[in-house]
C-alpha cells in the first residue's frame, strides 16, 4: 500500500475493508482518515471528530456493512479513490494488492476479478486497443471475461489506434508455484528476499550502510548503479561492484592536472553526478557484503543445491531428510514451509508417509497452530499427499526392511518416477525446463534464462510465455497445457503485425495474477533482450517465496 | 375562416373579413389612420368532432391548459335526476376526438381539475380526490382531511403554481383548505373569515411572492387568507358606488385580477391589489358565467374576457368593447398568451394581434413587413411592382426589420397557408441581405412544422408558438408519450435531430413499457416484440421495461424482458423484487461484481430460513465464499454453523482450533476447544489432524503442570521449545519424560538437547550425554555447537571422535588445520585438500600448505 497502515488494531481492519487505505491528513487534524476501530475508540474516549475514510481502490458493499454493523456508519464519510496502478519502474507496474493471492487462490474471493479487469481496461484506453491477448488459469480467463465485456460497453470511444501493446499475457500465479518457491539469485531478487522492497524501496539498515542510520533507497532504473546489475547473477554483482568502483576513482583522479577551468567544469557538472553514484555505489556494496555473509555460507550453498536436486527430482530421500534436519534444528520456520513446498509441488504431493513426519516435526517445532496452515496449503495445493495407489508406499515398505534406509530411499524414488506420473516432471521435460548442462554455466554470459536460478531451472512461466510468443498460440503445447489444467485462451485470429520494423519492437505486457518474483521480472526482460520484445510487467503484487508461505500462515495473533 | 375585429377611437367597429390576404390590400386603400389600442383576433382551431347529447352547461368541464385534453361529466349535481343513474366521465382531446370514458362509480364529484402533467382530479363531495390519467386509467387517490370530509365540499378549484399543481377547496362549514403540491401533500386549512355565515359569492387562488392565498367576495367586501390571518381589502380606485362583487378573474400568470359588480362594472389591476388598471362599466347586471383574462406576456395590453350565455365581451382599458355573439354555449379556457374558446361545434382561440402580425396585417399599413409581404407576392406575379415594394424597404434601410417581422409573424399564424406566405417573403428579403443570421428563420420553420403536425386534427393539442416555447420541447415530448403517440414523438425526434439518449430510445421505452401492459398479448410476442423493435437502441433499459411488466403483474414477461438486459447488474435488483432470488443470484455471479453478489446473499439470508439459506449457498461455490469471507470477520458463530450445515467436519476442526488459540483464555476452555476438534477430526476422518491435536491437548495439560510446579511460563510453547527450556532450566528428568510421551525422533532431542546445554555452559552434562548411545546425528553437531559458544576446548574433544568422512570438517572448524590436513591427505581427498588449503593463511600456516601441496604432488604423480 503506498500508505502505511496506522495503528495495530487497522491491521485487523483491513482484511474485510481490503484495500483500505489509511493515513492521516497532517494538515487537518480534524479529518483524520480512519477506521472503524479508530472511530469507535474515539468514541469511548469521548472524543468527537470528523471521519473520512478513502477506500481505494474501490469502496466495497461490504465495507458499507462492516462500518453499518459496527455501528459508525453515520459518523464516517466515505469516499473512493480508483487507483489501481502504481508504477515502480519504467516497465513494472503494480496494483499492491498482495490480498490478492490469499483471497482468490485460498479463500477463492473473486471480488478483486473485475479490479484487475478495469485496471486492464486502464491501460487499454490510454495505450490503443491490445491487439492480442493470451492466458492461462481460471483467474486470468474471468479477467479476460470481465475486461471484455468492460471493452464492449466503452466501445465507440475508442478510435482506431495503432495499437501500443500489441501482446498481453495473463497468467494465474498457480499456474507456476514452483519458480516463486525457489530462492533467488539475482540481484534484485536476493535484495528482496533479503531486506523486502516494498513498493520499490527498500530500508537497508545499518549494517548496510555502515552508520548508525537506515536509509531508504528507491530501486528502480533511475538508479544508475543498481539499474546495472539488478538482473545480474549475484557472483557476478561483487566484481562490477569493484569495476565499477575503480572507474570511479579514475573519474575522480582526473582533477589532478587540471587548471581551474576544467575544475570548475568538473565541479559544476560532474561531480555532483559523481557523488551520487559514488553514495549508491557504497549502499550496494554494503547490501552485497551484508547478503554474502548471511547467504555464501556453507548452509545456503546447501540449500541451493537441495533446490536444484528437487527441481531435477534427483536424492529425493536425501532432501526429504535434508528438510526434516531444517525443521528439526528450527532455522527458519518459513523456509522449512517453503521446502516443503517445492519438494511437494516438484513430486506431485509428497508420499504418505513423509507427509505425515515432516507435518508432526513441523508441529512440534513451530506449534499446533500450524495444522491450520498446513489445510491452507493442502487447500491451495501446494503441500499435498500423493493419492493412495499412485505410490508405491507398499512396496517400498518392504523394500526398507530389506535394506538400508539410504539404499531403500533411492529404490522408492526409482519406484515413483515410474509409477507417478508428476505434472511439474512432465512439464519440465516436454519444456525442458532443466538446461543440459556440459561444463559450467557461464554466469557472467547466459545463454537461455536459466541464468536467474544459477542455470539449474528455466522459470516455468517465462517459459511458457516464451512458447507462447513464439508459436503465436497454444499450437503445439497441448500436452503441456493439460498438464497445467487447461484454461487457456488466445485471441481467435491473431492479429499479425504487417510492418516488419514493428515486430522488431513488440510491447508485450505480461500480467502475474498473484504476484511474480523479481526474478522471473529478470527472467523475462533477458529474453525480451534476446528476441527484441520490450516486455512491461503489471502484477497485483511483487511476491516471492516468503510472501508466498506468509499469505498462508495461521498464526497466532 | 378568421376574422379581425379592431377597435379604434376613430372608427369604434368591429371590421369583420372572411381572407386575411384581400383584408390587407382592402383595408389599405383606406387613408385615415387607425390608431387601436385594443387589438384582438378570434379564428378557429377545430370544429369539434365529438357528438355531444348534453348541453356544455348540464357538465362539469375541466379543459387542461396548453391546448390539453378536455374532460366531461354529466353533472347530476345541478340537474338532480334519478340518484341511482351513473355519469359517464369523458375525455376528449382539443380537438374532440374522445380519447377514452368510464361509467363514474364513485361518489359525488364536485368538480373536475387537470394537474401539470395531465393527469385529471376529480374532486369528490367527501373531499376524496381521485386521480386519473388521460385514459381514464385510475392512478390514486388522496383525501383533503377530515374536516372537508365531515362538512362536505362545496366549491373546489384546481391551480397551479410553481410549487406544482393544488387544490383549493371551500367547505360546506364556509371554511377554506388547499394543498399547493398534490404529489406532495401538506394541507392547510385557512384561518376563519369572521362573520362569514354564507357562501362567498366568488373566490380565486392567488400566488403571490410564493405564497398562495385566498381572495373571497361577500357582497360588497373583500377579504384576502393568507396562512394565519384574514384581512379586509378594497381596490384601489374603486367607485363607492360599484355594487357587491359576483364575480372574479385572475390571470394566467396571476399578476392581474378582475372583480365584477352588480351594477355591471369591471374593475381590473394589480392582483396585489395596489394599482388599478382600468374600469369598464357594461349594460349587464347579470354575473356572467365565465370571466377571464385574455393577456399576452410581454405585451401592455391587457383584456378581460366575460361570457354570458349567449354573448361575449372582451374589455380592455378604453371605454369601448368588442362583443361577439355566441351561437351555443361556450366554455373559456385562459391560456398563457389568449383564451380558447369552445363550445359543442367549434373550437376558437381569441387573442391580442401580437405586434408583428399586427404591423404587417393592419389596414393600409406601410411597416417594412407589410412592404415585403407585398414585394414577394408582385414577384410571384412577375411584377415590376416587387421592386418597386423591395426599393421602399431598402431606401429606409429596413429591410432586415422586415424580414425578421415576417419570421416572427409567421409564427402566430395558425393557417399553414398563411405561415407559408411569410415564410415566403422572409426568405426572399433575405436574398437580398447580406448578412443576415439564419437561425432564427430555420429554427422557426423547424418548430412550425412540429406545431403543425401536433395541431392537427387527430392529435388535437393547439398549441401556440409563445405557449410551446414555455412549454419545451421536452414535455411535448412527454404529452405525445402519454397520449401514446409514440409514432409522432419519434418522428419529431428525429427532424429536430434530438440525442438519441434524449430522444427516441426514451420514447421507445416509453412505448415498450406501455406494450407490456397489453394483457390480450402472451409473454412470448411482447417480448419478442419489444425486443426488436428496441433492439441495442442506447440508453434503453430493459430491466426498467421489465420493472413496468412486473408492475402490473407479469412476472414472466419480466424475467423473459430481463433477458434481453445486457448488463446482469441492472438485472438484480428487479429479480430480487421479485423474488427470483436464485436467478437473481445467478445474475449477480455472472456479472463478476461481488457487491452484487453480497446484496443478493444478504437478501437472502433476510429472506429464506436459515436451513434454505445454506442449502442456496452450497449449489453457488462464489456466493459461499464470499459469505463466509464476511462471516469470517463479522460472524464466526454464522460459520460455524455453515460448517455444520454440509457436515464440513474438517473446516469445524479448524474451527475449533482455531478458537482455541483465539478466542479462548483459559486452559480449561482451550481443552475443551480442542476436544471438541479432536471429536470433528476423527468424523472427518482426518486421523493425523486428530492425533496431533489430542497430542496438543496432552502438551496443554503438562504445560499447566509444568507451569504450576516450576513456576515458570511454558503454556503455549511448541513441544521444541517446551523441551528445549526444560534442558535449559535442568530438569532433564522431564524432558526425557516429554522425549518419550510425545516420541520425539531421537535426532530432533539430540539436537536440541546439546543446543540447550551448551546454552546453559553444562559441559559436563553434554560429555555424559554424548557417552549416554551412539549419536544419531554424530559428533559434528557437537564440535558445531561448541565452537557456537566458543568452546574449543569443548569441541576438540567431540572433534576426535566424529566419523571420518567429517573429520577434516571437524578439524577445520576447531581451527586444527595441521590435522585437517593430515585427514585429507589420508582420505587422498583433493577436493577437502583444497577446503583446508583455502582456510589457510600464508604467514601462519606455511607449513600445512607445504604439506598438502606435497600431497596433492604426489596424487599427481602416481
Amino acid at each position: 500500500m503506498p500508505c502505511e497502515i496506522t495503528g495495530p488494531q487497522v491491521c485487523l481492519h483491513k482484511r474485510y475493508c481490503t484495500g483500505l487505505t489509511i493515513g492521516f491528513l497532517v494538515a487537518l487534524v480534524n479529518q483524520s482518515l480512519v477506521s472503524a476501530d479508530i472511530v469507535n475508540a474515539d468514541k469511548a474516549m469521548g472524543r468527537s471528530r470528523k471521519y473520512k475514510i478513502i477506500f481505494s481502490p474501490q469502496k466495497f458493499y461490504s465495507c458499507e456493512l462492516v462500518l453499518e454493523e459496527e455501528g459508525i456508519y453515520g459518523d464516517v464519510t466515505c469516499d473512493e479513490w480508483a487507483f489501481y496502478l502504481l508504477p515502480l519502474d519504467d516497465d513494472l507496474l503494480s496494483m499492491e494488492l498482495p490480498e490478492f493471492f490469499r483471497d482468490y487462490f485460498l479463500e477463492g474471493d473473486q471480488r478483486w476479478i473485475s479490479t484487475i479487469a478495469r485496471a486492464l481496461q486502464l491501460l487499454n484506453s490510454l495505450f490503443g486497443p491490445f491487439a492480442n491477448t493470451y492466458g492461462i488459469g481460471r483467474c486470468a480467463k474471468m479477467v479476460y471475461e470481465v475486461w471484455r465485456e468492460l471493452v464492449e460497453e466503452s466501445e465507440g470511444d475508442s478510435h482506431a489506434r495503432r495499437p501500443e501493446i500489441s501482446h498481453v499475457f495473463l497468467m494465474d500465479r498457480d499456474v507456476d508455484y514452483v519458480t516463486a518457491l525457489c530462492s533467488q539469485v539475482v540481484y534484485e531478487g536476493l535484495v528482496d528476499d533479503t531486506f523486502r522492497i516494498k513498493c520499490g524501496s527498500v530500508d537497508f539498515g545499518p549494517d548496510v550502510t555502515s552508520s548508525d542510520r537506515s536509509f531508504k533507497v528507491l530501486l528502480n532504473a533511475q538508479d544508475k548503479v543498481f539499474s546495472e546489475i539488478r538482473n545480474e547473477h549475484f557472483s557476478n554483482v561483487f566484481g562490477f561492484l569493484s569495476q565499477k568502483a575503480r572507474n570511479l576513482q579514475t573519474q575522480y583522479d582526473r582533477r589532478r592536472g587540471m587548471d581551474i577551468k576544467q575544475m570548475k567544469n568538473f565541479v559544476s557538472q560532474e561531480l555532483k553526478g559523481l557523488k551520487q553514484e559514488h553514495r549508491l555505489l557504497s549502499l550496494h556494496i554494503g547490501a552485497c557484503e551484508s547478503i554474502m555473509k548471511k547467504k555464501t555460507k556453507q548452509d545456503f550453498q546447501e540449500l541451493l543445491k537441495t533446490e536444484h536436486s528437487l527441481l531435477e527430482g534427483f536424492d529425493i530421500r536425501e532432501s526429504t531428510s535434508y528438510i526434516e534436519e531444517h525443521i528439526d534444528r528450527q532455522v527458519s520456520p518459513s523456509e522449512s514451509l517453503r521446502l516443503m513446498c517445492l519438494l511437494s509441488v516438484t513430486e506431485n504431493g509428497l508420499i504418505p508417509k513423509d507427509y505425515r513426519s515432516l507435518k508432526t516435526q513441523y508441529l512440534q517445532s513451530y506449534g499446533p497452530e500450524h495444522l491450520l496452515t498446513f489445510h491452507n496449503l493442502k487447500r491451495i495445493g501446494l503441500l499435498t499427499e500423493q493419492a493412495p495407489g499412485e505410490t508405491l508406499t507398499a512396496v517400498e515398505s518392504k523394500v526398507s526392511k530389506l535394506v538400508t534406509d539410504r539404499a531403500a530411499g533411492k529404490l522408492t524414488d526409482a519406484f515413483n518416477s515410474l509409477a507417478r506420473k508428476s505434472n511439474f516432471r512432465g512439464i519440465s521435460k516436454k519444456l525442458g525446463l532443466i538446461p543440459r548442462v556440459d561444463g559450467e554455466y557461464n554466469l557472467k554470459v547466459p545463454r537461455d534464462m536459466a541464468y536467474v536460478f544459477s542455470g539449474a531451472y528455466i522459470p516455468l512461466s517465462c517459459k511458457i510465455i516464451e512458447q507462447v510468443l513464439e508459436r503465436k498460440g497454444w499450437l503445439g503445447l497441448e500436452e503441456v497445457v493439460r498438464l497445467l489444467n487447461g484454461n487457456e485462451f488466445a485471441p481467435t485470429e491473431p492479429v499479425m503485425e504487417e510492418n516488419p520494423a514493428w515486430e522488431a519492437q513488440r510491447v508485450i505486457l505480461a500480467v502475474f495474477l498473484g504476484g511474480c518474483t523479481f526474478s522471473e521480472i529478470s527472467a523475462l526482460r533477458f529474453l525480451g533482450k534476446e528476441k527484441g520484445y520490450k516486455f512491461i510487467f503489471l502484477t497485483t503484487a511483487i511476491t516471492s517465496s516468503a510472501r508466498l508461505m506468509d499469505a498462508m500462515l495461521e498464526a497466532k495473533v | 375562416m378568421g376574422f379581425i375585429a379592431g377597435l379604434g377611437l376613430a372608427e369604434g367597429m368591429a371590421l369583420e373579413l372572411t381572407g386575411k390576404e384581400e383584408r390587407v390590400i382592402a383595408l389599405r386603400s383606406l387613408t385615415s389612420p387607425l390608431v387601436c389600442l385594443l387589438c384582438c383576433r378570434k379564428f378557429e382551431l377545430y370544429s369539434m368532432a365529438w357528438n355531444l347529447k348534453e348541453d356544455l352547461r348540464d357538465c362539469l368541464v375541466a379543459a387542461a391548459p396548453y391546448g390539453g385534453p378536455i374532460a366531461l361529466m354529466k353533472n347530476n349535481f345541478r340537474k338532480e335526476k334519478s340518484p341511482g343513474s351513473r355519469p359517464l366521465l369523458e375525455i376528449y382531446s382539443a380537438s374532440g376526438v374522445p380519447l377514452a370514458s368510464v361509467l363514474w362509480k364513485s361518489g359525488q364529484v364536485v368538480q373536475l381539475g387537470w394537474t401539470a402533467s395531465e393527469d385529471l382530479l376529480c374532486i369528490q363531495e367527501d373531499g376524496t380526490v381521485l386521480i386519473y390519467n388521460l385514459f381514464c386509467e385510475f392512478k390514486r387517490h388522496f383525501s383533503m382531511g377530515n374536516e372537508v370530509l365531515q362538512n362536505h365540499v362545496r366549491e373546489a378549484k384546481v391551480f397551479h403554481t410553481e410549487y406544482g399543481t393544488g387544490v383549493a377547496i371551500l367547505t360546506g362549514a364556509h371554511r377554506f383548505s388547499l394543498t399547493t403540491n398534490i404529489d406532495d401533500l401538506k394541507l392547510r386549512r385557512m384561518p376563519e373569515v369572521p362573520g362569514l355565515q354564507k357562501l362567498p359569492s366568488c373566490w380565486a387562488v392567488l400566488s403571490q411572492d410564493r405564497v398562495t392565498i385566498i381572495l373571497l367576495a361577500v357582497g360588497q367586501d373583500l377579504y384576502l387568507l393568507d396562512n394565519t390571518s384574514c384581512s379586509v381589502v378594497t381596490p384601489p380606485g374603486i367607485s363607492p358606488h360599484a355594487g357587491a362583487y359576483v364575480q372574479m378573474a385572475v390571470s394566467f400568470n396571476y399578476c392581474y385580477l378582475a372583480l365584477f359588480t352588480d351594477t355591471g362594472s369591471i374593475w381590473m389591476g394589480t392582483s396585489s391589489l395596489k394599482e388599478k388598471l382600468g374600469e369598464f362599466s357594461c349594460d349587464f347586471r347579470t354575473p356572467p358565467r365565465q370571466m377571464v383574462w385574455c393577456t399576452r406576456p410581454r405585451s401592455k395590453q391587457r383584456a378581460v374576457v366575460a361570457a354570458w350565455d349567449r354573448r361575449l365581451l372582451v374589455a380592455g382599458k378604453s371605454k369601448e368593447c368588442i362583443q361577439f355573439i355566441l351561437d351555443e354555449d361556450s366554455y373559456l379556457v385562459p391560456e398563457l398568451d389568449g383564451v380558447r374558446i369552445f363550445s359543442r361545434t367549434t373550437h376558437e382561440f381569441l387573442h391580442e394581434i401580437p405586434e408583428a402580425s399586427e404591423e404587417i396585417f393592419k389596414i393600409a399599413s406601410m411597416a417594412p413587413g407589410a412592404l415585403l409581404l407585398e414585394a414577394q407576392r408582385e414577384y410571384e406575379k412577375q411584377s415590376q411592382k416587387a421592386d418597386e415594394y423591395l426599393r421602399e424597404i431598402k431606401d429606409q434601410n429596413l429591410l432586415a426589420e422586415a424580414v425578421r417581422q415576417c419570421i416572427e409573424a409567421a409564427g402566430y399564424e395558425h393557417e399553414p397557408e398563411t405561415q407559408k406566405s411569410l415564410l415566403r417573403a422572409a426568405s426572399f428579403g433575405k436574398c437580398f441581405l447580406d448578412k443576415f443570421p439564419p437561425e432564427s428563420f430555420v429554427r422557426t420553420c423547424r418548430d412550425l412544422r412540429v406545431l403543425n403536425a401536433i395541431r392537427d386534427y387527430q392529435i388535437g393539442i393547439p398549441l401556440t408558438f409563445a405557449q410551446y416555447k414555455q412549454l419545451t420541447i421536452e414535455v411535448l415530448l412527454d404529452r405525445l408519450v402519454l397520449r401514446r403517440l409514440y409514432p409522432l414523438a419519434i418522428k419529431i425526434c428525429e427532424y429536430l435531430r434530438l440525442s438519441e439518449f434524449q430522444g427516441v430510445s426514451r420514447i421507445l421505452a416509453h412505448w415498450a413499457c406501455y406494450k407490456v401492459q397489453q394483457k390480450d398479448k402472451s409473454d412470448e410476442e411482447v417480448a419478442h416484440a419489444i425486443n426488436q423493435k428496441l433492439g441495442d437502441t442506447p440508453g434503453i433499459s430493459y430491466s426498467e421495461i421489465a420493472a413496468r411488466a412486473y408492475d402490473c403483474g407479469r412476472t414472466e414477461l419480466a424475467i423473459k424482458v430481463l433477458e434481453y438486459e445486457p448488463r446482469s447488474g441492472e438485472q438484480v435488483p428487479l429479480l430480487l423484487k421479485m423474488k427470483k432470488s436464485q436467478l437473481a443470484l445467478n445474475k449477480a455471479i455472472e456479472s463478476g461484481d461481488t457487491d452484487l453478489v453480497y446484496t443478493v446473499v444478504l437478501h437472502l439470508k433476510n429472506e429464506l430460513n436459515r436451513g434454505t439459506f445454506f442449502m442456496t449457498l452450497q449449489k453457488q461455490p462464489v456466493a459461499l465464499s464470499l459469505y463466509r469471507q464476511f462471516c469470517k470477520h463479522q460472524e464466526l458463530e454464522t460459520l460455524k454453523d455453515l460448517y455444520n450445515q454440509d457436515d464440513d467436519h474438517q473446516e469445524l476442526g479448524n474451527f475449533h482450533v482455531h478458537s482455541s488459540y483465539s478466542s479462548e483464555k483459559r486452559i480449561e476452555g482451550r481443552v475443551a476447544a480442542l476436544q471438541n476438534a479432536v471429536d470433528e477430526y476423527y468424523k472427518a476422518k482426518n486421523e493425523f489432524a486428530a492425533k496431533a491435536t489430542e497430542d496438543q491437548i496432552k502438551l496443554l495439560r503438562m504445560q499447566r503442570r509444568l507451569q504450576d510446579e516450576l513456576d515458570k511460563p511454558y503454556v503455549d510453547y511448541s513441544l521444541h521449545d517446551t523441551v528445549y527450556g526444560l534442558i535449559l532450566d535442568g530438569n532433564h528428568k522431564r524432558a526425557e519424560q516429554l522425549y518419550r510421551d510425545f516420541r520425539i525422533p531421537d535426532k530432533r532431542f539430540w539436537w536440541l538437547k546439546i543446543g540447550a546445554l551448551a546454552e546453559r555452559e553444562d559441559w559436563e552434562e553434554m560429555e555424559k550425554f554424548s557417552k549416554s548411545k551412539k549419536s544419531p546425528v554424530g559428533y559434528l553437531p557437537f564440535v558445531e555447537i561448541c565452537m557456537k559458544h566458543h568452546n574449543r576446548h569443548e569441541a576438540k574433544k567431540y572433534a576426535a571422535r566424529v566419523t571420518p568422512e567429517q573429520r577434516v570438517k571437524a578439524h577445520i572448524l576447531v581451527r586444527e588445520l595441521d590435522q585437517a590436513a593430515d585427514a585429507a591427505i589420508e582420505h587422498k581427498n583433493e577436493n577437502e585438500m583444497n577446503l583446508v588449503l583455502s582456510k589457510c593463511t600464508a604467514a601462519t600456516d606455511s607449513s600445512v600448505v607445504e604439506k598438502i601441496n606435497r600431497a596433492k604432488a604426489q596424487i599427481l604423480k602416481k
